[in-house]
């Protein structure tokens, strides 16, 4: 009981501190959506469907990690994040807090594509519930990431900087833009080792219908990605205690 | 009854040991004081009594119970003032208290009540719904004590808490530390001011390089370095003459001029003042003031640290 308490007070600080701040809000809507304009109008004749899971994805990997570079290591420079490990929580119910929010905010950030889609063409043949389930594993595991950069970076600049190196790469090896088929042989394997490879696959499985893996291998291998990333930041955090 | 334990601590930054071979124990209700220069190994300590920052070897009992082990329910009982006011930017002083105490799993109408009670004790009730960067440094410092003292904790462990902020809030910072003492709140400060040590605690370490030099009551600490006690008397006339006089008379004493009229009698034991009164009427000179004289724990501090407090006061800014 006391723990949900502070589970809810510290997700609530952060939804108003951090995710429902003007700034945060519009990151939130304008990058997705200047995101799918670029896309279409590069590509007047390709078919926004195709788009779609490209789209959503890169909005909650871009949501999601710039989001906890501030709500984590902002605090952290601050030391108000001290409070946090110093209160009688659990370090899991603690992190759990953190990305929660998050996780809330990709999957807010992965609906903008869609409902501007929706203006466009008619989206009734999806798979609505493998894409939210999709879009819901998608920000957890780009929120883990966030929170493994967040809690290994000193400052938010270092953050943002670290983000920009993996993010980048990954949206181009993750199958999306380039099908991992294509992929030179030496970095098939890196592409395998990203999380939004499975993410994506699932999407486009759902959206298109034209997925390389089985949505089950997809599905354990982003679980595995869920419980490690949580356990190596929850370890980084243990460990900067004992410096 | 001891509510704080710590024994052998320990804590190495690769092979400089900030804190070397610390132990003490602090007594339910006291006001115990760490009192030492910058680097001394103040914050390393504290850090690890509230299980921020895990020792290399020792042991830290609070309320009997094991912080290193059980670290989370030994939180629950403390309240914890970090050296830097750390709450939250952007919440006013009324959320910021709420939030602490929804940290400690207190209930909203709980926290809210809380809130209000300890806005008011802070004298910050106006200030309640400005945000805390609108905060003066003062300010600040209250609001971040009355944050630490939301779940009503047992001990209080405070970081300097007086560092770098103005006289008055200081003074109420002290007047509040001493009301809660009364109310029976443990309380473990750290400090580089001699004389908060010496107007706030029971009982003071000097922490000097991780070890710690002299711990005790100021009285027992004072007691550390006099061996000897001195009268000091003041007259109404020269009284240089009679010194030889005075010398042959007391001859377990040692007496030496400061001033013409003032001088200082220094013996083994106590000594009755009636005595020394007689011999000067009998010369008739007036005797104005005799007094016994205590060293002032700044001299305690120097002869057993070997350390000028000019260093204590310094890079900080003093009172
Ligand atoms: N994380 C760290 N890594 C390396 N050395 C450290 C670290 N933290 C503290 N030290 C060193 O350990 C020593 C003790 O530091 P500590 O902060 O405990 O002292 P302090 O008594 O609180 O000083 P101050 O009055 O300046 O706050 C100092 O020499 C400091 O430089
Ligand atoms: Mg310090």
């Amino acid at each position: 009981m006391k723990s949900l308490i502070a589970f809810h007070n510290i997700l609530k600080k952060d939804i108003n501190n951090y995710y429902l701040k003007p700034p945060n809000i519009s990151w939130g809507i304008i990058f997705p959506l200047s995101w799918t304009l670029m896309q279409l109008f590069r590509s007047v004749d390709s078919n926004i469907l195709e788009l779609l899971p490209g789209l959503i994805s890169t909005s909650i990997l871009f949501g999601t990690t710039s989001m906890l570079a501030v709500t984590i290591t902002f605090e952290r420079s601050g030391r108000s994040f001290e409070r946090l490990l110093l209160a009688p929580i659990s370090l899991n119910t603690l992190m759990l807090a953190k990305i929660t929010g998050t996780i809330l905010f990709g999957i807010f950030n992965a609906f903008v594509p869609i409902i501007f889609a929706s203006f466009f063409i008619n989206l009734s043949d999806i798979n609505w519930i493998i894409v939210i389930l999709a879009v819901f594993l998608i920000a957890i595991t780009s929120s883990l990431t966030g929170l493994l950069v967040a809690v290994s970076a000193q400052q938010v600049f270092e953050a943002q900087t670290i983000s920009n190196f993996f993010r980048f790469p990954m949206l181009f090896l993750c199958g999306l833009f380039i099908p991992v088929s294509s992929l030179p042989e030496f970095l098939k394997p890196i592409s395998y080792c990203l999380p939004l490879t499975y993410g994506a696959d699932i999407l486009k499985g759902a959206i298109n219908n034209n997925n390389f893996l089985p949505y089950k291998l997809c599905l354990i291998m982003l679980l595995i990605f869920t419980i490690g990333l949580f356990t190596i930041s929850k370890y980084i955090i243990e460990k900067k205690q004992n410096r | 009854m001891t509510m704080i334990s710590v024994k052998n601590l320990i804590k190495k930054y690769g092979d400089f040991a900030a804190v070397n071979d610390v132990s003490f124990d602090v007594k339910k209700g006291e006001i115990f004081g760490f009192l030492g220069p910058n680097g001394a190994g103040k914050t390393s300590t504290i850090n690890m009594m509230i299980g921020l920052l895990k020792p290399n070897s020792g042991r830290i009992t609070i309320n009997e119970i094991d912080v290193i082990k059980q670290t989370k329910k030994a939180q629950e009982i403390m309240g914890i003032v970090a050296d830097e006011s750390n709450l939250y930017n952007e919440m006013n002083g009324f959320e910021n208290l709420c939030f602490c105490g929804a940290l400690y799993g207190m209930k909203k109408k709980e926290r809210e009540h809380k809130a209000r009670e300890l806005l008011k004790l802070f004298k910050l009730t106006d200030a309640s719904t400005k945000t805390f960067k609108s905060y003066s440094k003062g300010m600040k410092r209250k609001l971040t004590i009355a944050a630490a003292l939301i779940h009503s904790p047992k001990i209080l462990f405070l970081d300097e808490p007086t560092t770098g902020i103005d006289v008055e809030s200081s003074r109420q910072i002290r007047e509040l530390l001493l009301q809660l003492k009364n109310n029976g709140t443990t309380i473990f400060i750290t400090t580089h001011y001699i004389e908060e040590a010496e107007r706030l605690c029971d009982r003071i370490a000097f922490i000097v390089q991780g070890k710690i030099v002299a711990s005790g009551t100021i009285s027992e600490l004072m007691d550390k370095i006099t061996q000897n006690h001195n009268v000091h008397i003041i007259t109404n006339k020269d009284v240089q003459d009679y010194i030889t006089d005075f010398q042959k008379c007391f001859k377990e004493s040692k007496v030496s001029l400061k001033k013409p009229n003032k001088l200082v009698i220094e013996t083994e034991k106590r000594i009755p003042l009636l005595p020394i009164l007689k011999f000067f009427q009998e010369k008739e000179i007036e005797v104005y003031e005799a007094k016994e004289i205590h060293p002032s724990l700044e001299e305690v501090f120097i002869k057993l640290t070997g350390i000028e407090t000019s260093v204590l006061q310094k890079e900080k800014g003093g009172f």
